[in-house]
């Protein structure tokens, strides 16, 4: 009896199998990435402890208010819209009209990298700069999250400046490196950025 | 006639031989880089705002997301928050994270996110709700999820 010639399988068909998966997979994938604005909530007191009262000057704070109908006021008297809130936190920030709080070892020294107006009535040190951002149960997300960022946007542009006369690199620069090879050198370097230009914002109960 | 009969045998036809291993490649880089949809969306999908300064969130595999916008139902107003594939309501938010955590080590916990994706139309009151929930559990790290773009105008 003669063998069967072995025929070779069709491989034609295979494109088509390949472009099923291929599509099934292109229409299911999502390949978009999480990305927000990252903020660290204040830890809660313990209600049994006695929280000691920080009496902060009020030339140290910089009150945003946003009302139920999205309208800024900065200070209780300026009336804004969201993009000189940046302008007004820099230089508020920036304004080292005084000298820093005197920690342990260290005593108060004026602000030496500072570049603002030095006028006594605003902030005396960026250390001591409180950014207060009250808003109202009735304003929209989105308004809160652009003042949010806003603010954000404030930091890292005096933390870039600072940066740049520093070590001559942006400060999303210096980020990025770190997140590539992570070493101490930077580390230190973003640490002391963050140091001179801490962000330090309050939210206080919201308006009813 | 006799330049048509040249061209006919100076083209041959186009190997295709070469076409499933091209596809298998696209295939092979669709199936490495996809995520499955895990929730389906109960409330309308959230419009999220955007924002210039935002950082990527690292490690997926510590976030948790929380979905606030509008219910589907347009006869039901206010916000409504979802988390994994059930509405929920604002004092269950605890739980949610504590179910969470339970799903991972111990010493990761501390690294964990929660990503709060809000419909721009949302309110800050539910927001702040939520942050209040997550402060009185000590789940501190959160981050308001953004698309990026410089068009700050659109928000509101």
């Amino acid at each position: 009896m003669a063998r069967r010639e072995n025929s070779e399988i069709n491989a034609g068909s295979m494109a088509d199998i390949a472009f099923l998966l291929l599509i099934f997979f292109l229409v299911t994938t999502t390949m978009d990435v999480d990305s927000g604005i990252a903020r660290k909530l204040p830890e809660k007191a313990d209600p049994n402890q006695e929280t000691p009262t920080v009496v902060i000057k009020e030339k140290n704070v910089l009150d945003i208010t946003v009302n139920r109908s999205n309208q800024i006021l900065v200070e209780g008297t300026d009336f804004v819209q969201v993009t000189g809130i940046r302008k007004i936190a820099m230089d508020f920030i920036d304004n080292g009209g005084g000298l820093s709080n005197a920690v342990d070892d260290k005593p108060a020294e004026p602000c030496d990298y500072c570049q603002g107006a030095k006028n006594p009535l605003s902030s005396d040190h960026p250390s001591k700069a409180v950014i207060s951002l009250q808003s109202a149960r009735g304003t929209t997300y989105g308004m809160y999250v652009s003042i949010q960022n806003e603010i954000e946007a404030a930091y890292n542009e005096l933390r870039s400046r600072l940066s740049e006369k520093l070590y001559g690199v942006p400060y999303n620069q210096l980020l990025k490196d770190y997140k590539d090879n992570p070493s101490e050198s930077i580390k230190a370097r973003i640490d002391n950025l963050k140091e001179k230009y801490p962000q330090i914002i309050s939210e206080p109960e919201p308006i009813k | 006639m006799s330049k048509f009969k040249k061209k006919k045998k100076g083209l041959p036809a186009i190997s295709t031989a070469s076409l499933p291993d091209i596809v298998f490649m696209l295939l092979f880089f669709f199936m490495v880089s996809t995520t499955m949809r895990e929730t389906d969306l109960v409330i309308k999908k959230p419009v999220l705002p955007v924002a210039s300064e935002v950082k990527k969130l690292e490690h997926k595999s510590l976030v948790s997301t929380i979905y606030v916008g509008k219910s589907k139902d347009k006869k039901i107003s206010g916000d409504k928050i979802q988390v994994n594939d059930k509405i929920i309501d604002i004092n269950d938010i605890p739980s949610f994270i504590f179910a969470e955590r339970a799903l991972r080590k111990e010493e990761e916990v501390k690294f964990m996110t929660t990503s709060i994706k809000a419909d721009k139309e949302a309110n800050v009151g539910t927001i702040l709700d939520i942050k209040e929930q997550l402060r009185d559990i000590n789940a501190l790290k959160i981050s308001f999820s953004t698309s990026k773009g410089t068009d700050l105008k659109s928000n509101y």
